[in-house]
Protein backbone atom coordinates (compact mmCIF):
# COMPACT_ATOMS: atom_id res chain seq x y z
CA UNK A 1 0.00 0.00 0.00
CA UNK A 2 1.25 3.58 -0.84
CA UNK A 3 1.37 6.21 1.91
CA UNK A 4 -1.47 9.14 1.52
CA UNK A 5 0.07 11.80 -0.17
CA UNK A 6 -2.72 12.25 -1.84
CA UNK A 7 -4.50 14.44 0.83
CA UNK A 8 -3.40 17.65 0.62
CA UNK A 9 -4.91 20.76 2.99
CA UNK A 10 -3.52 23.38 0.42
CA UNK A 11 -5.64 24.37 -1.88
CA UNK A 12 -3.08 24.61 -4.85
CA UNK A 13 -0.62 27.64 -4.99
CA UNK A 14 -0.75 30.63 -3.77
CA UNK A 15 -3.46 32.78 -4.96
CA UNK A 16 -1.45 35.31 -6.41
CA UNK A 17 -0.56 32.69 -9.14
CA UNK A 18 -3.96 32.23 -10.78
CA UNK A 19 -4.90 35.46 -10.12
CA UNK A 20 -2.41 36.24 -12.28
CA UNK A 21 -4.07 33.18 -15.25
CA UNK A 22 -7.22 35.12 -14.95
CA UNK A 23 -6.34 38.86 -15.07
CA UNK A 24 -4.39 38.34 -18.27
CA UNK A 25 -6.79 35.82 -19.83
CA UNK A 26 -9.43 38.88 -19.51
CA UNK A 27 -6.61 41.14 -20.95
CA UNK A 28 -6.89 38.91 -24.34
CA UNK A 29 -10.63 39.06 -24.48
CA UNK A 30 -10.42 42.79 -24.12
CA UNK A 31 -7.67 42.86 -26.58
CA UNK A 32 -9.37 40.62 -29.24
CA UNK A 33 -13.03 42.35 -29.09
CA UNK A 34 -11.23 45.80 -29.02
CA UNK A 35 -9.67 43.75 -32.29
CA UNK A 36 -12.62 42.75 -33.50
CA UNK A 37 -14.23 46.56 -33.63
CA UNK A 38 -11.00 48.23 -35.09
CA UNK A 39 -11.30 45.44 -38.06
CA UNK A 40 -15.07 45.93 -38.29
CA UNK A 41 -14.28 49.83 -38.69
CA UNK A 42 -12.06 49.70 -41.88
CA UNK A 43 -13.90 46.62 -43.33
CA UNK A 44 -16.11 43.30 -43.34
CA UNK A 45 -12.67 40.64 -42.95
CA UNK A 46 -14.55 39.03 -39.86
CA UNK A 47 -17.07 37.61 -42.24
CA UNK A 48 -14.56 34.93 -43.49
CA UNK A 49 -13.30 32.72 -40.82
CA UNK A 50 -9.88 32.41 -43.24
CA UNK A 51 -9.03 36.28 -43.23
CA UNK A 52 -6.12 37.07 -41.21
CA UNK A 53 -7.89 39.33 -39.07
CA UNK A 54 -10.63 36.48 -38.00
CA UNK A 55 -7.73 33.93 -37.33
CA UNK A 56 -5.55 36.53 -35.53
CA UNK A 57 -8.92 37.08 -32.96
CA UNK A 58 -9.63 33.41 -32.88
CA UNK A 59 -6.09 32.72 -31.48
CA UNK A 60 -6.17 35.43 -28.97
CA UNK A 61 -9.60 33.89 -28.48
CA UNK A 62 -8.40 30.14 -27.85
CA UNK A 63 -4.96 30.67 -26.64
CA UNK A 64 -5.09 33.50 -24.49
CA UNK A 65 -8.71 33.76 -23.21
CA UNK A 66 -9.90 30.29 -22.69
CA UNK A 67 -6.29 28.92 -22.37
CA UNK A 68 -4.89 30.75 -19.68
CA UNK A 69 -7.82 30.73 -17.59
CA UNK A 70 -8.33 27.07 -18.06
CA UNK A 71 -4.81 26.41 -17.16
CA UNK A 72 -5.05 28.36 -14.33
CA UNK A 73 -7.78 26.73 -12.83
CA UNK A 74 -6.34 23.42 -13.76
CA UNK A 75 -2.98 24.65 -12.18
CA UNK A 76 -4.87 24.97 -9.36
CA UNK A 77 -7.60 22.64 -9.02
CA UNK A 78 -6.26 19.27 -10.13
CA UNK A 79 -3.94 19.42 -7.17
CA UNK A 80 -7.14 19.14 -5.36
CA UNK A 81 -9.79 16.87 -7.53
CA UNK A 82 -7.13 14.58 -8.23
CA UNK A 83 -5.11 14.39 -4.82
CA UNK A 84 -1.48 14.69 -6.07
CA UNK A 85 1.01 17.30 -4.65
CA UNK A 86 1.33 21.25 -6.55
CA UNK A 87 2.21 20.23 -10.01
CA UNK A 88 4.90 22.78 -10.80
CA UNK A 89 7.17 25.37 -8.97
CA UNK A 90 5.59 29.20 -8.86
CA UNK A 91 8.64 29.78 -11.41
CA UNK A 92 7.90 27.66 -13.66
CA UNK A 93 4.14 28.65 -13.46
CA UNK A 94 5.37 31.91 -14.30
CA UNK A 95 7.30 31.37 -16.77
CA UNK A 96 4.14 29.00 -18.44
CA UNK A 97 1.90 32.38 -18.15
CA UNK A 98 4.91 34.72 -19.47
CA UNK A 99 5.73 32.77 -23.08
CA UNK A 100 2.09 31.51 -23.43
CA UNK A 101 0.97 35.05 -23.50
CA UNK A 102 3.58 36.75 -25.76
CA UNK A 103 3.66 33.69 -27.80
CA UNK A 104 0.24 34.25 -28.05
CA UNK A 105 0.52 37.86 -28.73
CA UNK A 106 3.18 37.07 -31.50
CA UNK A 107 1.25 34.26 -33.09
CA UNK A 108 -2.16 36.72 -33.37
CA UNK A 109 0.51 39.39 -34.91
CA UNK A 110 2.27 36.90 -37.42
CA UNK A 111 -0.98 35.62 -38.35
CA UNK A 112 -2.35 39.09 -39.29
CA UNK A 113 0.53 40.49 -40.81
CA UNK A 114 1.64 36.76 -42.28
CA UNK A 115 4.87 37.76 -41.21
CA UNK A 116 7.30 34.82 -40.82
CA UNK A 117 9.55 35.97 -37.78
CA UNK A 118 6.32 36.71 -35.90
CA UNK A 119 5.06 33.62 -36.25
CA UNK A 120 7.72 31.33 -36.25
CA UNK A 121 8.92 33.79 -32.74
CA UNK A 122 5.10 32.86 -31.26
CA UNK A 123 5.09 29.48 -32.41
CA UNK A 124 8.30 28.93 -30.67
CA UNK A 125 7.12 30.64 -26.95
CA UNK A 126 4.15 28.72 -27.00
CA UNK A 127 5.78 25.04 -28.26
CA UNK A 128 7.89 25.90 -24.84
CA UNK A 129 4.92 26.98 -22.44
CA UNK A 130 2.90 24.53 -24.31
CA UNK A 131 5.45 21.37 -23.10
CA UNK A 132 6.05 22.65 -19.44
CA UNK A 133 2.81 22.57 -18.79
CA UNK A 134 2.29 19.60 -20.57
CA UNK A 135 5.48 17.92 -18.71
CA UNK A 136 3.34 18.58 -15.29
CA UNK A 137 0.22 17.50 -16.37
CA UNK A 138 1.30 14.39 -17.97
CA UNK A 139 3.06 13.43 -14.63
CA UNK A 140 -0.28 14.50 -12.71
CA UNK A 141 -2.67 12.57 -15.06
CA UNK A 142 -0.63 9.49 -15.78
CA UNK A 143 0.95 8.55 -12.47
CA UNK A 144 -2.11 8.91 -10.85
CA UNK A 145 -3.16 5.61 -9.19
CA UNK A 146 -6.72 6.37 -9.00
CA UNK A 147 -7.98 6.35 -12.22
CA UNK A 148 -11.13 8.23 -11.81
CA UNK A 149 -13.33 9.05 -14.41
CA UNK A 150 -11.69 12.42 -14.34
CA UNK A 151 -8.47 11.65 -15.29
CA UNK A 152 -9.49 9.19 -17.76
CA UNK A 153 -11.15 12.33 -19.44
CA UNK A 154 -8.61 14.64 -18.57
CA UNK A 155 -6.05 12.36 -20.44
CA UNK A 156 -7.65 12.61 -23.40
CA UNK A 157 -8.03 16.15 -23.05
CA UNK A 158 -4.32 16.12 -22.69
CA UNK A 159 -3.55 14.00 -26.00
CA UNK A 160 -5.80 16.70 -27.77
CA UNK A 161 -4.15 19.70 -26.72
CA UNK A 162 -0.85 18.18 -27.54
CA UNK A 163 -2.05 16.86 -31.41
CA UNK A 164 -3.18 20.31 -31.95
CA UNK A 165 -0.17 22.31 -30.66
CA UNK A 166 1.79 19.92 -33.33
CA UNK A 167 -0.29 20.38 -35.97
CA UNK A 168 -0.60 24.07 -35.45
CA UNK A 169 2.77 24.63 -35.69
CA UNK A 170 3.12 22.70 -38.91
CA UNK A 171 0.47 25.15 -40.08
CA UNK A 172 2.24 27.77 -38.35
CA UNK A 173 5.35 26.90 -40.13
CA UNK A 174 3.93 26.51 -43.59
CA UNK A 175 2.91 29.49 -43.32
CA UNK A 176 5.92 31.07 -42.57
CA UNK A 177 7.61 29.63 -45.66
CA UNK A 178 9.64 26.74 -43.36
CA UNK A 179 7.98 24.28 -45.65
CA UNK A 180 5.36 23.56 -47.70
CA UNK A 181 2.28 21.60 -46.43
CA UNK A 182 0.34 19.83 -49.48
CA UNK A 183 -3.49 20.49 -48.48
CA UNK A 184 -3.03 23.27 -45.71
CA UNK A 185 -7.28 23.31 -45.68
CA UNK A 186 -7.57 20.03 -44.80
CA UNK A 187 -4.79 20.19 -41.88
CA UNK A 188 -6.40 23.38 -40.65
CA UNK A 189 -9.83 22.06 -40.26
CA UNK A 190 -8.30 19.05 -38.06
CA UNK A 191 -5.89 21.79 -35.78
CA UNK A 192 -9.80 23.07 -35.00
CA UNK A 193 -11.66 20.04 -34.58
CA UNK A 194 -9.06 18.59 -31.85
CA UNK A 195 -8.70 22.14 -30.75
CA UNK A 196 -12.30 22.58 -30.13
CA UNK A 197 -13.85 19.21 -30.18
CA UNK A 198 -10.78 17.45 -28.91
CA UNK A 199 -8.92 19.90 -26.38
CA UNK A 200 -11.78 22.04 -25.37
CA UNK A 201 -15.31 20.27 -25.46
CA UNK A 202 -13.22 17.34 -23.60
CA UNK A 203 -11.78 19.32 -21.07
CA UNK A 204 -14.93 21.03 -20.13
CA UNK A 205 -16.92 17.58 -19.80
CA UNK A 206 -14.43 16.28 -17.96
CA UNK A 207 -14.91 19.01 -15.34
CA UNK A 208 -18.53 19.18 -16.20
CA UNK A 209 -18.52 15.31 -14.39
CA UNK A 210 -16.89 16.79 -11.06
CA UNK A 211 -18.19 19.85 -10.96
CA UNK A 212 -21.68 20.20 -11.37
CA UNK A 213 -23.23 16.71 -9.78
CA UNK A 214 -20.54 18.16 -7.02
CA UNK A 215 -21.73 22.08 -6.47
CA UNK A 216 -25.01 22.44 -8.17
CA UNK A 217 -26.05 19.11 -6.28
CA UNK A 218 -27.42 17.49 -9.17
CA UNK A 219 -27.72 14.31 -9.65
CA UNK A 220 -24.88 12.26 -11.02
CA UNK A 221 -24.55 12.08 -14.70
CA UNK A 222 -26.22 9.05 -16.39
CA UNK A 223 -24.01 6.26 -16.31
CA UNK A 224 -23.75 5.77 -20.10
CA UNK A 225 -23.44 9.33 -20.56
CA UNK A 226 -19.87 9.71 -18.19
CA UNK A 227 -18.89 5.93 -19.45
CA UNK A 228 -18.93 6.35 -22.77
CA UNK A 229 -19.38 9.83 -23.90
CA UNK A 230 -16.06 10.99 -24.20
CA UNK A 231 -14.49 7.31 -25.94
CA UNK A 232 -17.08 8.10 -28.57
CA UNK A 233 -15.84 11.83 -29.23
CA UNK A 234 -11.96 10.66 -28.93
CA UNK A 235 -12.95 8.15 -31.29
CA UNK A 236 -14.96 10.34 -33.88
CA UNK A 237 -11.80 12.68 -33.55
CA UNK A 238 -9.42 9.73 -34.80
CA UNK A 239 -11.83 8.48 -37.84
CA UNK A 240 -11.80 12.11 -38.68
CA UNK A 241 -7.87 12.34 -38.55
CA UNK A 242 -8.07 9.03 -40.54
CA UNK A 243 -9.96 10.54 -43.28
CA UNK A 244 -14.03 9.83 -42.82
CA UNK A 245 -14.97 12.88 -42.25
CA UNK A 246 -18.71 12.48 -42.85
CA UNK A 247 -19.11 10.05 -40.13
CA UNK A 248 -16.59 11.77 -38.08
CA UNK A 249 -18.65 14.90 -37.95
CA UNK A 250 -21.68 12.67 -37.22
CA UNK A 251 -20.01 11.15 -34.14
CA UNK A 252 -18.60 14.20 -32.94
CA UNK A 253 -21.90 15.90 -32.82
CA UNK A 254 -24.07 13.26 -31.55
CA UNK A 255 -21.31 13.54 -28.21
CA UNK A 256 -21.50 17.05 -28.23
CA UNK A 257 -25.28 16.76 -28.27
CA UNK A 258 -25.81 14.15 -25.82
CA UNK A 259 -23.31 16.08 -23.54
CA UNK A 260 -25.08 19.10 -23.89
CA UNK A 261 -28.56 17.58 -23.17
CA UNK A 262 -27.32 15.42 -20.44
CA UNK A 263 -25.99 18.20 -18.63
CA UNK A 264 -29.09 20.55 -18.81
CA UNK A 265 -31.20 17.46 -17.86
CA UNK A 266 -29.15 16.68 -14.27
CA UNK A 267 -29.19 20.44 -13.90
CA UNK A 268 -33.13 20.40 -14.21
CA UNK A 269 -33.18 17.64 -11.41
CA UNK A 270 -30.72 19.45 -8.84
CA UNK A 271 -31.75 19.35 -5.35
CA UNK A 272 -30.33 22.96 -4.88
CA UNK A 273 -33.03 25.41 -5.20
CA UNK A 274 -31.37 28.49 -3.87
CA UNK A 275 -30.59 31.30 -6.92
CA UNK A 276 -26.99 30.29 -8.29
CA UNK A 277 -26.11 32.61 -11.32
CA UNK A 278 -23.09 30.48 -12.57
CA UNK A 279 -25.98 27.87 -13.75
CA UNK A 280 -27.02 30.39 -16.35
CA UNK A 281 -24.02 30.59 -17.48
CA UNK A 282 -23.71 26.76 -18.01
CA UNK A 283 -27.02 26.60 -19.21
CA UNK A 284 -26.23 29.28 -22.06
CA UNK A 285 -23.17 27.23 -22.59
CA UNK A 286 -25.42 24.00 -23.15
CA UNK A 287 -28.13 25.68 -25.33
CA UNK A 288 -25.14 26.89 -27.62
CA UNK A 289 -23.04 23.91 -27.54
CA UNK A 290 -26.63 21.70 -28.61
CA UNK A 291 -27.20 24.12 -31.80
CA UNK A 292 -23.51 23.96 -32.58
CA UNK A 293 -23.81 20.31 -32.59
CA UNK A 294 -26.97 20.08 -34.76
CA UNK A 295 -25.06 22.16 -37.62
CA UNK A 296 -21.65 20.06 -37.32
CA UNK A 297 -22.82 17.59 -39.49
CA UNK A 298 -23.48 20.04 -41.96
CA UNK A 299 -20.76 22.48 -41.12
CA UNK A 300 -18.39 22.04 -44.76
CA UNK A 301 -22.04 22.59 -46.80
CA UNK A 302 -22.49 25.84 -44.68
CA UNK A 303 -21.27 29.63 -46.32
CA UNK A 304 -17.88 31.16 -45.55
CA UNK A 305 -20.11 33.58 -43.26
CA UNK A 306 -22.18 31.01 -41.54
CA UNK A 307 -19.06 28.64 -40.23
CA UNK A 308 -18.13 32.11 -38.59
CA UNK A 309 -21.45 32.24 -37.24
CA UNK A 310 -20.85 28.75 -35.90
CA UNK A 311 -17.04 29.73 -34.77
CA UNK A 312 -18.46 32.93 -33.12
CA UNK A 313 -21.19 30.29 -31.22
CA UNK A 314 -18.75 27.71 -29.47
CA UNK A 315 -16.06 29.97 -29.11
CA UNK A 316 -18.47 32.72 -26.84
CA UNK A 317 -22.27 30.78 -26.52
CA UNK A 318 -20.50 27.60 -25.48
CA UNK A 319 -16.82 27.56 -24.26
CA UNK A 320 -16.35 30.88 -22.94
CA UNK A 321 -20.06 30.92 -21.06
CA UNK A 322 -18.83 27.72 -19.01
CA UNK A 323 -15.62 29.29 -18.21
CA UNK A 324 -17.17 32.30 -16.95
CA UNK A 325 -19.46 30.21 -14.80
CA UNK A 326 -16.88 28.61 -13.22
CA UNK A 327 -14.57 31.20 -12.78
CA UNK A 328 -17.31 32.66 -10.86
CA UNK A 329 -16.99 29.94 -8.66
CA UNK A 330 -13.43 29.30 -7.92
CA UNK A 331 -12.16 32.75 -8.06
CA UNK A 332 -14.36 33.79 -4.94
CA UNK A 333 -13.85 30.31 -3.25
CA UNK A 334 -10.00 30.58 -3.45
CA UNK A 335 -9.90 34.46 -1.87
CA UNK A 336 -12.13 33.11 1.03
CA UNK A 337 -10.33 29.81 1.46
CA UNK A 338 -6.84 31.52 1.38
CA UNK A 339 -8.05 34.43 3.46
CA UNK A 340 -9.07 32.14 6.13
CA UNK A 341 -6.41 29.67 6.24
CA UNK A 342 -3.98 32.82 6.31
CA UNK A 343 -5.47 35.52 8.61
CA UNK A 344 -6.82 32.73 10.90
CA UNK A 345 -10.02 34.71 11.45
CA UNK A 346 -13.62 33.62 11.81
CA UNK A 347 -15.56 32.86 8.70
CA UNK A 348 -18.17 35.77 10.22
CA UNK A 349 -14.87 38.30 10.06
CA UNK A 350 -14.10 37.67 6.47
CA UNK A 351 -16.14 38.50 2.96
CA UNK A 352 -17.95 35.46 2.20
CA UNK A 353 -17.98 34.04 -1.42
CA UNK A 354 -21.07 35.98 -2.68
CA UNK A 355 -19.03 38.90 -1.09
CA UNK A 356 -16.03 38.83 -2.88
CA UNK A 357 -18.70 38.50 -6.38
CA UNK A 358 -22.02 39.26 -5.47
CA UNK A 359 -25.27 37.65 -7.69
CA UNK A 360 -26.34 41.29 -8.67
CA UNK A 361 -22.82 41.91 -10.71
CA UNK A 362 -22.48 38.36 -11.66
CA UNK A 363 -26.42 38.75 -12.76
CA UNK A 364 -25.51 41.96 -14.87
CA UNK A 365 -22.26 40.24 -16.15
CA UNK A 366 -24.89 36.73 -17.58
CA UNK A 367 -26.87 39.66 -19.40
CA UNK A 368 -24.22 41.44 -21.03
CA UNK A 369 -22.15 38.40 -21.81
CA UNK A 370 -25.49 36.88 -23.28
CA UNK A 371 -26.72 40.13 -25.44
CA UNK A 372 -23.18 39.97 -26.82
CA UNK A 373 -23.48 36.50 -28.08
CA UNK A 374 -26.80 36.81 -29.46
CA UNK A 375 -25.61 40.21 -31.33
CA UNK A 376 -22.11 38.78 -32.20
CA UNK A 377 -23.24 35.05 -34.09
CA UNK A 378 -25.23 36.94 -36.75
CA UNK A 379 -22.57 39.60 -37.66
CA UNK A 380 -20.63 37.93 -40.28
CA UNK A 381 -24.30 38.49 -41.87
CA UNK A 382 -24.80 42.04 -41.28
CA UNK A 383 -23.31 45.82 -42.38
CA UNK A 384 -20.50 46.94 -40.30
CA UNK A 385 -21.60 49.35 -37.59
CA UNK A 386 -23.73 46.47 -36.26
CA UNK A 387 -19.87 44.94 -36.32
CA UNK A 388 -18.76 47.39 -34.66
CA UNK A 389 -21.60 47.70 -31.90
CA UNK A 390 -21.42 43.62 -31.43
CA UNK A 391 -17.95 43.72 -30.77
CA UNK A 392 -18.19 46.79 -28.63
CA UNK A 393 -20.20 45.51 -26.39
CA UNK A 394 -17.54 42.32 -25.83
CA UNK A 395 -15.34 45.05 -25.09
CA UNK A 396 -17.39 46.19 -22.38
CA UNK A 397 -17.71 42.68 -21.39
CA UNK A 398 -14.36 42.02 -21.05
CA UNK A 399 -13.47 45.30 -18.81
CA UNK A 400 -16.48 43.92 -16.51
CA UNK A 401 -14.53 41.24 -15.75
CA UNK A 402 -11.08 42.54 -15.15
CA UNK A 403 -13.10 44.44 -12.88
CA UNK A 404 -14.47 41.36 -10.92
CA UNK A 405 -11.02 39.98 -10.67
CA UNK A 406 -9.44 43.17 -9.70
CA UNK A 407 -12.47 43.63 -6.48
CA UNK A 408 -11.59 40.30 -5.32
CA UNK A 409 -7.91 41.19 -5.41
CA UNK A 410 -8.35 44.12 -3.62
CA UNK A 411 -11.11 42.97 -1.54
CA UNK A 412 -8.41 40.23 -0.16
CA UNK A 413 -5.60 42.75 0.34
CA UNK A 414 -7.47 44.90 2.20
CA UNK A 415 -8.06 42.02 4.32
CA UNK A 416 -5.15 40.87 5.22
CA UNK A 417 -4.13 38.17 2.46
CA UNK A 418 -0.95 37.76 1.22
CA UNK A 419 -1.09 36.95 -2.91
CA UNK B 1 -16.50 -4.77 0.27
CA UNK B 2 -16.42 -0.86 0.46
CA UNK B 3 -18.53 -1.17 4.05
CA UNK B 4 -17.09 2.50 5.48
CA UNK B 5 -17.30 4.17 2.13
CA UNK B 6 -20.82 3.03 1.62
CA UNK B 7 -21.40 4.08 5.13
CA UNK B 8 -20.23 7.06 5.24
CA UNK B 9 -21.19 7.94 1.71
CA UNK B 10 -25.08 7.71 2.72
CA UNK B 11 -24.34 10.07 5.80
CA UNK B 12 -22.39 12.31 3.26
CA UNK B 13 -25.68 12.52 1.09
CA UNK B 14 -27.92 12.79 4.12
CA UNK B 15 -25.71 15.63 5.08
CA UNK B 16 -26.38 17.24 1.67
CA UNK B 17 -30.02 16.98 1.76
CA UNK B 18 -30.21 18.45 5.07
CA UNK B 19 -28.03 21.21 4.04
CA UNK B 20 -30.46 21.95 0.93
CA UNK B 21 -33.46 22.13 3.22
CA UNK B 22 -31.99 24.63 5.75
CA UNK B 23 -30.60 26.55 2.21
CA UNK B 24 -34.26 26.44 0.59
CA UNK B 25 -36.10 27.60 3.96
CA UNK B 26 -33.39 30.13 4.88
CA UNK B 27 -33.96 31.49 1.39
CA UNK B 28 -37.59 31.47 1.10
CA UNK B 29 -37.55 33.46 4.70
CA UNK B 30 -39.17 30.78 6.15
CA UNK B 31 -37.61 31.55 10.11
CA UNK B 32 -39.02 29.05 12.14
CA UNK B 33 -38.32 25.95 9.70
CA UNK B 34 -35.18 27.68 8.90
CA UNK B 35 -34.45 27.46 12.30
CA UNK B 36 -35.49 23.98 12.63
CA UNK B 37 -33.74 22.81 9.18
CA UNK B 38 -30.27 24.12 10.19
CA UNK B 39 -30.37 22.71 13.46
CA UNK B 40 -31.17 19.07 12.23
CA UNK B 41 -28.11 19.70 9.18
CA UNK B 42 -26.00 21.23 12.25
CA UNK B 43 -26.19 18.76 14.67
CA UNK B 44 -26.20 15.83 12.11
CA UNK B 45 -22.75 16.91 10.39
CA UNK B 46 -21.16 17.50 13.88
CA UNK B 47 -22.31 13.97 14.23
CA UNK B 48 -21.00 12.47 10.94
CA UNK B 49 -17.40 14.04 11.96
CA UNK B 50 -17.23 12.79 15.39
CA UNK B 51 -18.03 9.41 14.04
CA UNK B 52 -14.87 10.06 11.51
CA UNK B 53 -12.60 11.66 14.26
CA UNK B 54 -13.83 9.47 17.27
CA UNK B 55 -14.45 6.03 15.79
CA UNK B 56 -12.38 6.10 12.46
CA UNK B 57 -9.44 8.41 12.16
CA UNK B 58 -7.95 6.91 15.28
CA UNK B 59 -8.62 3.14 13.79
CA UNK B 60 -6.56 4.20 10.43
CA UNK B 61 -3.89 6.19 12.56
CA UNK B 62 -3.04 2.93 14.65
CA UNK B 63 -3.36 0.49 11.52
CA UNK B 64 -1.36 2.78 9.05
CA UNK B 65 0.98 4.44 11.50
CA UNK B 66 0.50 7.63 10.10
CA UNK B 67 -0.48 10.18 12.79
CA UNK B 68 0.52 13.58 10.64
CA UNK B 69 -1.23 12.05 7.65
CA UNK B 70 -4.71 12.48 5.69
CA UNK B 71 -6.29 12.01 8.89
CA UNK B 72 -4.51 15.56 9.95
CA UNK B 73 -5.34 17.04 6.70
CA UNK B 74 -9.18 15.83 7.42
CA UNK B 75 -9.21 16.92 11.30
CA UNK B 76 -8.02 20.63 9.56
CA UNK B 77 -10.99 20.77 7.36
CA UNK B 78 -13.32 19.70 9.86
CA UNK B 79 -12.57 22.95 11.85
CA UNK B 80 -12.89 24.98 8.64
CA UNK B 81 -16.29 23.70 8.42
CA UNK B 82 -17.04 23.86 12.74
CA UNK B 83 -16.26 27.16 12.11
CA UNK B 84 -18.32 28.14 8.94
CA UNK B 85 -21.61 26.09 10.37
CA UNK B 86 -21.12 28.68 13.74
CA UNK B 87 -20.95 31.75 11.63
CA UNK B 88 -23.84 30.34 9.81
CA UNK B 89 -25.76 29.58 13.37
CA UNK B 90 -25.21 33.26 13.78
CA UNK B 91 -26.73 34.88 11.21
CA UNK B 92 -29.43 32.40 11.73
CA UNK B 93 -30.59 34.20 15.22
CA UNK B 94 -30.51 37.41 13.50
CA UNK B 95 -32.10 36.28 10.65
CA UNK B 96 -29.45 37.70 7.96
CA UNK B 97 -30.33 35.59 4.54
CA UNK B 98 -27.95 37.42 2.64
CA UNK B 99 -25.18 36.36 5.33
CA UNK B 100 -26.11 33.01 5.54
CA UNK B 101 -26.50 32.41 1.98
CA UNK B 102 -23.12 33.84 1.45
CA UNK B 103 -21.80 31.41 3.95
CA UNK B 104 -24.11 28.68 2.59
CA UNK B 105 -22.51 29.02 -0.62
CA UNK B 106 -19.25 28.86 0.78
CA UNK B 107 -19.37 25.60 3.16
CA UNK B 108 -21.09 23.63 -0.15
CA UNK B 109 -17.54 24.32 -1.94
CA UNK B 110 -15.48 23.83 1.33
CA UNK B 111 -17.90 20.56 2.41
CA UNK B 112 -18.37 18.96 -0.91
CA UNK B 113 -14.39 19.28 -1.48
CA UNK B 114 -13.97 17.63 1.37
CA UNK B 115 -16.69 14.74 0.63
CA UNK B 116 -15.05 13.95 -2.59
CA UNK B 117 -11.58 13.88 -1.16
CA UNK B 118 -12.75 11.19 1.72
CA UNK B 119 -15.06 9.50 -0.85
CA UNK B 120 -12.25 8.85 -3.80
CA UNK B 121 -9.05 8.73 -1.64
CA UNK B 122 -9.43 8.14 2.72
CA UNK B 123 -12.32 5.89 2.82
CA UNK B 124 -10.75 3.57 -0.21
CA UNK B 125 -7.78 2.77 1.70
CA UNK B 126 -9.84 2.08 4.99
CA UNK B 127 -11.79 -0.30 3.51
CA UNK B 128 -8.93 -1.82 2.27
CA UNK B 129 -6.85 -1.80 5.57
CA UNK B 130 -9.69 -2.27 8.00
CA UNK B 131 -11.48 -4.37 6.24
CA UNK B 132 -11.94 -7.52 8.83
CA UNK B 133 -12.24 -4.82 11.28
CA UNK B 134 -15.02 -2.79 8.96
CA UNK B 135 -18.20 -4.07 10.75
CA UNK B 136 -17.05 -3.29 14.34
CA UNK B 137 -16.29 0.10 13.16
CA UNK B 138 -19.64 1.06 11.57
CA UNK B 139 -21.22 -0.13 14.36
CA UNK B 140 -19.09 1.50 17.19
CA UNK B 141 -19.84 4.77 14.74
CA UNK B 142 -23.41 3.69 14.40
CA UNK B 143 -23.78 4.61 18.50
CA UNK B 144 -22.44 8.16 17.62
CA UNK B 145 -26.10 9.82 17.14
CA UNK B 146 -27.11 13.34 16.94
Amino acid sequence: MQPATGLSYEQGPPLGLPLEFFRSAAYFLLLAAVAGMLTSLGSDALASRWSPAALAITHLLTLGFLGLIMLGALLQMLPVLLGVAVLLRPVWIRTARYSLSAGTLLLALGLYFVHTTLLASGATLLGFSLLVILAAFTRALFSNQALTLLTRTYQKAWLSLLITFSLGLTLAGGLAGLWTISDPIALTHLHLSWGLAGWTLLLIIGSAYQVIPMLQLTPPYPTRVSQYLTWILFIGLIIGTLGATRIASLVIAMAALGFALSTLWIQGRRRRKVNDETMKFWRLGMVSLAICALLIPIANQLSDPAQTSLGILFLLGFASSVVIGMLFKILPFLAWFHLRTQTGVSASQIPNMKQFVPDALQRRHFWLHLLGVVLLVPTPFLPTPFAIFAWGLLTVTAVWLLRRISEVRQSFLTHGGTL
Amino acid sequence: MPRIADYLGDDHNHCDDLFVAAENAVDTMDWALAQQAFTTFHNTTLCHLMREEEILFPAFEATSGMQGGPTQVMRMEHAEMRDTLSAMADCLSKQDSAQFLGLSETLLMLMRQHNLKEEQILYRMCDQMLAGDADTLVARMTQITP
